[in-house]
């Protein structure tokens, strides 16, 4: 199968006297890896793939490619679920994992300075050497780069009491789709000079411009953590507790589920003697001061007895701790491997739902024979429907689209969002209009319209331009 | 040029288990070297996906990069889909191997006296360690370094020089009976695997694993004569002399009568227990194979299960620290065990090697054919355990062994002056109980 490359040799001429002949990729060897993202099933060659080690050199390569009206797609390290950095085909990809340089830990201001490539891990690891704190910890934050964090507005396990990346953003350094480099934001807690554009930027998934570098806001690192496992008949008092948790004015720093499947699937592969018969496992955790830490978890404890929990463990340190997580942090290695194809969804919905929301996806799991399983962040209402199915099955391929229409409906008529933390890419596209309605939607087409006229950065992402 | 199929003709479910989330670049030691997508496991599958599609042909690139691979499996070990990257890896070499898009006479020869001559006849290979022993033992070499010798060969083989193993005074044949019985009471009966490399230049350590299996109540059948497990072969495209080699593995023992076959080089030991799936397609193997593979056991892993007896008497060393062979944990996932077993030792303290399962770059034969990167890796191990501080290391592969004794050497004033192995710390403590 022949692919036309769309950058002409000229140009990708121009590019190596940009940077460096090395640092442009256009081999098929070189490039195929760079056809996809963490998403299942899309898939599609870029022209080039460059690496800029500079914001100056990524302004450059910018306005070489809009000169020459050539698409560019952003990358960090790829693993994003919605499509967001899969290429056009023929396209420029701009990857910048090579923009690894932390700058700077201000312990005065509590503030982290780092280039868009660093990874989200070693962010919070050289926090962590001087006692502070990054909180937002996506499923991918051994890898993930921060740049692409800021740009998809990344979740984590920890959203309930620590917010999103947006929560930690003070300040981008982008480059505009015309070139011009510029910073928005500072250090500075107050700031009301103008509107804040540096909010435009977080999640706007690389269709408004490239983030080169950020400055992010940190905490000091909570002193002590207790972890905690219950486990229920129904997810109906697994949701109970967490209310009763909130009414008791605590704020765990992680409440996560299991439901019957996963909690099956995770026993199947990881044999750590979990019940199989539980409609509900639920891992709690609470951090700060220590003796807080100890109260909190007794109420909490009490709490999950009160509202219907058959079993409720407490880990006596954090190796144990380790032990009780192993199921959630399993979970997904455990659906993952049942079937060659793994489709991980995130629709969300108000915490109040989450439980009609759950039996609901069970309900489509069966009504359309697919196996289904859910897990996700009990305290956020973002939920975690897994599909499990073979991409070369079209015909069972096609009762997930339909199936996921379905959960998709019910979410937005709950009040959710079709995507709490992976963003819309490309394969939530089709369901942004029918949630937000026609004004906002129209709204966010106009504001890519007048920052990207001729429509350059990440096209055909989120949506598309004309109709 | 002959067009191979091997790729297309795979289970395509192997290839399409791989979701490319990405989870296995933080591990493995090539992409953190370059960041570039194909030198990582995902980038590598995609590629061997494109070939499977027709979309990708087999180039001299893909070979590069495929030989690129340690094979160090620590993606494996991050793979939430738990994909079989083994057997991806193995075929697309053999792939990239028939299609021939690797020339150069060089190679060809080499790689035909190594893997068809050498590695394929015992007798052959113990010859050329007699012969190198000799050598090694007159002094010869020294004089050659003197006069300079090396200085007229390739400079890709005078570099290696220095690093050939010191071969034993004795092969494993001449120190091991063919069959040695317990004390006491005979628990077990068990087959011990003597290895390449490990008979040639470690046969002490092959002595250490069948005295530590006879404190332990196991009888120990050790023919005499063994062939090359084909874990060279199959790791370097040539899975039909790696099938000739399991045959006649199996055939050099009575299956029945053993309760288990003990391996104590981590390398072998990975390759060793995926026969069954070698020879799946052989209607006279594919059964025994299948029993072969449950009975194969590291000897950690069997010193574990038995529940070997504690060591009462100390090993003479105070501290160590422990590098993990890539294909004991994350081709076996034997890990807890051989530190259970230094654990074990009185008087040891055991100190954790930061990146423990961090290849340490001689992964099979790539420190010949990747000097450079693997010299990278090299001296990363070199630093951390630098950083542990132990004076001793154990490990439990042959080739780590040597590797890490090369990287020592050459820092002169490393606080880690020996490498050793768990087996032969253990079995000095059993021998010093009796003193």
């Amino acid at each position: 199968m022949a692919r036309v490359n769309q950058i002409e040799a000229s140009l990708i001429q121009t590019l190596k006297e940009i940077l460096s002949p090395d640092r442009v990729l256009t081999s098929a060897e070189d490039i195929v890896p760079y056809s996809f993202d963490g998403t299942a099933a899309l898939k599609q060659r870029p022209g080039a793939v460059v690496f800029p080690l500079t914001a100056e050199e990524v302004s450059e390569c910018v306005k070489l490619a809009r000169r020459n009206n050539i698409p560019v797609v952003t990358r960090g390290s790829g693993t994003g679920l919605s499509g967001g950095s899969v290429p056009l085909s023929g396209c420029l990809v701009i990857c910048l994992v090579k923009m690894d340089k932390l700058v700077e830990v201000d312990e005065k201001n509590l503030t982290l300075r780092a280039q868009s490539g660093v990874i989200t891990k070693e962010i919070d690891d050289a926090c962590a050497k001087v006692g502070l704190f990054y909180p937002p910890d996506p499923g991918s934050m051994k890898i993930s780069t921060i740049g692409g964090n800021v740009a998809e507005n990344s979740g984590g396990l920890r959203g309930l009491k620590y917010g999103v990346t947006r929560d930690y953003v003070m300040g981008i350094e982008v480059v505009l789709p015309d070139g011009t480099l510029t910073f928005l934001g500072n250090k500075c807690v107050k700031d009301v000079a103008g509107y804040s554009m540096k909010d435009l930027f977080i999640g706007s998934e690389g269709t408004l411009g490239i983030i080169t570098e950020v400055i992010l806001k940190v905490l000091p690192r909570p002193k002590a953590r207790k972890t905690m496992l219950a486990l229920y008949d129904s997810m109906d008092a697994a949701a109970k507790t967490i209310s009763a948790i909130i009414a008791a004015k605590i704020i765990p720093c992680t409440l996560e589920f299991l439901d019957r499947v996963t909690v099956q699937c995770v026993e199947d592969y990881a044999k750590i003697g979990l019940p199989t018969d539980v409609e509900a496992l639920v891992l709690m955790e609470t951090d700060g001061h220590p003796t807080v830490v100890e109260e909190e978890a007794a109420q909490m404890m009490e709490l999950a007895k009160a509202n219907g929990a058959h079993d409720v463990r407490a880990a006596a340190d954090e190796a144990e701790g380790a032990k009780l997580a192993a199921a959630r942090r399993n979970a997904f290695s455990a659906l993952a491997r049942v079937r060659p194809t793994t489709i991980l969804e995130d629709v969300t919905v108000p915490r109040s739902e989450l439980a009609t929301m759950v039996a609901f996806i069970d309900g489509v799991a069966k009504k359309h024979h697919l196996q289904i399983g859910t897990f996700g962040h009990l305290g956020d209402g973002n939920l975690h429907p897994t599909f499990l199915t073979n991409e070369r099955d079209h015909e069972e391929m096609h009762r997930i689209e339909v199936a996921l229409e379905e959960i998709v409906e019910e979410t937005i008529r709950l009040g959710g969002t079709v995507t709490g933390e992976h963003g819309v890419g490309l394969a939530k596209k089709a369901f942004l209009k029918r949630q937000l309605g026609e004004g906002s939607y129209e709204l966010m087409r106009s504001i890519k319209q007048a920052l990207d006229p001729q429509g350059l950065l990440n096209p055909g992402k989120i949506f598309d331009l004309r109709n | 040029m002959p067009q191979a199929d091997l790729l297309k003709s795979l289970d395509y479910s192997v290839l399409q288990q791989c979701m490319h989330c990405g989870m296995c670049l933080p591990t493995c030691p090539t992409y953190v070297e370059t960041k570039l997508e194909r030198n990582s496991p995902r980038g590598r599958i995609s590629l061997m996906r494109a070939v499977a599609d027709g979309d990708l042909d087999v180039s001299r690139a893909l070979s590069d990069e495929m030989y690129y691979c340690l094979g160090c499996l620590a993606c494996q070990t991050a793979c939430p889909a738990g994909v079989n990257y083994a057997e991806l890896f193995e075929t697309a070499r053999a792939e990239v191997e028939q299609a021939q898009v690797n020339t150069g006479m060089q190679r060809g020869f080499w790689r035909w006296l190594a893997l068809n001559v050498i590695f394929m006849r015992p007798w052959l290979l113990r010859m050329v360690g007699r012969v190198l022993r000799l050598y090694q033992s007159t002094g010869f070499d020294k004089l050659m370094r003197k006069l300079h010798f090396f200085g007229l060969l390739p400079r890709s083989l005078a570099k290696l020089e220095p690093q050939t193993p010191r071969i034993s005074e004795h092969f494993s044949n001449e120190v091991i009976s063919p069959e040695e019985s317990p004390d006491g009471k005979r628990e077990y009966r068990v087959g011990l695997l003597t290895g390449c490399i490990q008979d040639l230049a470690f046969s002490n350590i092959n002595r250490d694993t069948a005295d530590v299996l006879l404190a332990n109540g196991c009888e120990v059948v050790t023919p005499g004569s063994q062939c090359c497990c084909g874990s060279l072969h199959a790791h370097n495209g040539e899975l039909e002399l790696a099938r000739e080699l399991a045959r006649r593995q199996i055939d050099s023992f009575d299956l029945d009568s053993l309760d288990a076959i003990i391996t104590n080089a981590g390398g072998c030991g990975s390759h060793l227990k995926t026969y069954g799936h070698l020879l799946h397609d052989d209607p006279f193997y594919a059964a025994k194979a299948k029993v072969w593979d449950a009975k194969v056991k590291d000897i950690h892993e069997w010193l574990v299960q038995i529940r070997f007896r504690k060591p009462t008497a100390g090993a003479g060393v105070n501290e160590v620290t422990y590098h993990e062979s890539c294909h004991l944990c994350h081709g076996q996932k034997v890990v807890s065990q051989p530190r259970q077993i230094l654990a074990s030792i009185p008087g040891l303290v055991f100190k954790e090697l930061p990146e423990s399962n961090w290849c340490c770059g001689s992964a099979g034969i790539y420190n010949i054919t990747q000097p450079e990167q693997s010299q990278k890796l090299l001296d990363r191990k070199v630093e951390n355990l630098r950083q542990a501080g132990a004076p001793v290391v154990a490990t439990s592969n042959p080739g780590c062994h040597l590797q890490i004794a090369n990287g020592i050497r050459s820092c002169g004033d490393h606080p880690c002056h020996e490498v050793t192995q768990p087996v032969t710390l253990l079995a000095r403590a059993y021998h010093a109980e009796r003193s």
